[in-house]
């Protein structure tokens, strides 16, 4: 048991436990800029999260995630701002508009499939993001800030603000991890794993492949829709372009996901755990930035498809966070005895 | 009335013709690697800026540049399916997806980097100007014109390359059935191959066309993908002579939304596009 590779993943898991006391304390314990910045991640985190269970588990790789994000910060918008709705409340709102253009978007996209779906997906997000830019109500094509008195509601002191702000992006990605997690060990995610490594396979020993993707189609939205509201309340605008951003709520999500491991639970972590880590150093190199992050994606892809996970779990032998139902001891036994 | 009309009825069909270019490479990438091919219109974009390149550097006349990238755009074609596509294709489609997808972002960038986000166009000289007058107001220019009759023929051409040339019909095996098309001793890989150097001949052609139609600038690939992809799943999968009507389809519609502002212009087609899916999946002149 005490083999190496058990004492790294021990110390591996040890680390976690300790990054996510870290993690919920955060206001207490960095600067206002590292609040700011950890604040950006967790949003992050969340939408790689989300892209890596439906891409990587549900066999659905949609290129318009932004679409549930740019609707989420339309709809917090308007609950909060134009009709006066309780911010916090807002927050969740914008959750269940995301939750209802899922539904039909789904009914149409679901007609197409594999890189078709793809495509039909980003169809839908470019429509919606026209469509937002004709309300006028919302500032139109150009957009509108958020009002002082929305952004003040989650405390005077600005420490206190971006504090109120950094716990509720921690607290989505905290229920975004832990429902990810329960739902890949359940009944569904074991059929979804199964999915994941043979469809045909999968469905011939009675998977209900429709259900659990419809199941993870329309569970993302409401997560992204509400990353979309806590995004808003750091950039305190809505604007078409920058509320639905392909760039930087599909594009950059999904090679943070292939470049740390698409297909695990881990992989999106340490994607976007890598990509702030070298953005402070690929940050002043423009549109080269995307270049060489889509190069490495590609040269993931052709060398080691599970990406860095996947690298590092050879060598470890198990995952970090135990995701797959092992087989008991005995079992184990009768089979090599 | 009547005749504004029909003038826009004119152009959107016309502009059907330009969308039926953008989309016939795809409709044969699609059709035989069963892949969609997501960096398709940022290829059709940066074919806009090698002819950029010699009609500006070398002072060529545009007719003379597309004639010259044809053959290099062939090589490109050939060459990335059998070295890079290759690679991914067969085992899982995510992967082509997400390398296509990847390309797209490579090449957008690297445009922006090479020539600043200045939008740009080749001039036409005079087949941009010259128009033919119907009377009563309809009218359209020549360039709208030939476009359309090279999409017609450009149809045509491949139509008959695929169900009555050699080479088509071991096209067709390949896209049927791979392993039995290389138990038969065709080889599937540089079938995929020249399939693709062929889909990127067209992508060429649609880069002559649109360039001097109108603007392009780096960013402008991911619309043409979309709309090449709208014409062919409103044609019908596979269908070739579909996709003229998908292209005509998606022209009209953007054409009747044009006559509100650029937005509705583009919305109306995506609309147009989301309507057909939802009433008839399986697109208007589905081939199988």
């Amino acid at each position: 048991m005490a083999s190496p590779a058990n004492l790294i993943l021990n110390g591996g898991r040890a680390a976690l436990v300790a990054a996510v006391v870290v993690m919920a304390a955060t206001p207490w314990l960095f600067s206002a800029t590292h609040v700011v910045l950890l604040t950006e991640f967790m949003s992050m985190l969340v939408l790689a999260i989300m892209w890596n269970l439906l891409a990587g588990y549900a066999d659905i790789v949609t290129v318009g995630q932004h679409a549930y994000v740019g609707v989420g910060a339309y709809a917090f918008f308007g609950f909060a701002a134009l009709w006066g709705v309780n911010p916090y409340l807002s927050i969740l709102l914008a959750g269940i508009v995301a939750f209802a253009i899922a539904v039909p978007t789904m009914l149409l996209v679901f007609r197409l499939r594999t890189a078709y779906l793809a495509i039909g997906t980003w169809v839908v997000a470019e429509l919606l993001m026209l469509a937002a830019g004709k309300l006028s109500a919302w500032g139109g094509g150009s957009g509108t800030s958020v009002p002082i008195s929305i952004i003040l509601y989650f405390g005077r002191a600005r420490d206190v603000r971006l504090a109120t702000i950094y716990w509720l992006a921690f607290g989505l990605a905290a229920s975004a991890m832990s429902v990810t997690y329960f739902l890949l060990r359940s009944r569904i995610g074991i059929g979804l794993t199964a999915m994941r490594d043979n469809e045909e396979g999968a469905a011939a020993i009675g998977v209900n492949i429709t259900f659990a993707r419809i199941l993870c189609f329309l569970g993302t939205a409401p997560f992204l829709g509400m990353a979309g509201a806590i995004i808003t309340l750091q950039k305190l605008r809505v604007a078409p372009p920058a509320s639905f951003s392909i760039t930087d709520w599909t594009v950059l999500i999904i090679f943070n996901v292939v470049i740390g491991g698409i297909g695990s639970f881990e992989g999106p972590i340490i994607g976007t755990i890598v990509y702030f880590v070298l953005r402070q150093y690929l940050a002043d190199l423009g549109a080269w930035h995307l270049i060489i992050l889509g190069t490495v994606s590609i040269a993931v892809i052709l060398i080691e498809k599970r990406g860095l996970w996947g690298l590092v779990r050879r060598l470890l032998g198990d995952d970090l966070i135990p995701i797959a139902h092992k087989p008991s001891a005995m079992l184990t036994k009768q089979h090599t005895g | 009335m009547l005749a504004v009309w029909i003038n826009e009825l004119l152009q959107g069909v016309l502009l059907g013709g330009l969308y039926t270019l953008f989309a016939m490479g795809l409709s044969l990438s699609a059709g035989v690697m069963r892949f969609v091919n997501i960096a398709h219109g940022d290829f059709i974009v940066l074919a806009c800026y090698a002819l950029l390149l010699l009609t500006t550097a070398l002072g060529l006349n545009p007719v003379i540049a597309t004639l010259i990238v044809l053959p290099i755009a062939f090589l490109f074609g050939f060459v990335l399916q059998r070295f890079l596509l290759q690679r991914v294709v067969g085992e899982n489609v995510l992967l082509v997806i997400l390398v296509t997808f990847a390309l797209s972002i490579i090449i957008e960038n690297g445009l922006l980097e090479g020539f600043g986000a200045d939008p740009e166009k080749i001039s036409g000289g005079w087949m941009e100007t010259a128009t033919v007058a119907l009377g009563d107001g309809i009218n359209f220019g020549v360039f709208q014109g030939i476009t359309f009759v090279a999409a017609v023929v450009l149809v045509a051409v491949l139509d008959l390359l695929l169900y009555r040339t050699g080479i088509g019909a071991k096209i067709r095996a390949v896209s049927d059935d791979v392993a039995a098309a290389d138990l038969i001793g065709l080889s599937s890989v540089r079938i995929y191959a020249i399939a693709m150097g062929i889909s990127f001949v067209t992508i060429a052609i649609a880069a002559g066309f649109v360039s001097i139609w109108t603007n392009f600038d780096p960013a402008a690939g991911p619309t043409r993908l979309l709309i090449a992809f709208e014409v062919i799943v409103l044609g019908g999968l596979g269908s070739l002579w579909g996709s003229l009507a998908g292209g005509i389809v998606l022209g009209i519609a953007q054409a009747i939304g044009g006559q509100f502002d650029i937005a509705w212009q583009i919305m109306a087609g995506h609309i147009v596009f989301l309507v057909v899916l939802a009433l008839r999946p399986q697109g208007l002149f589905p081939k199988y």
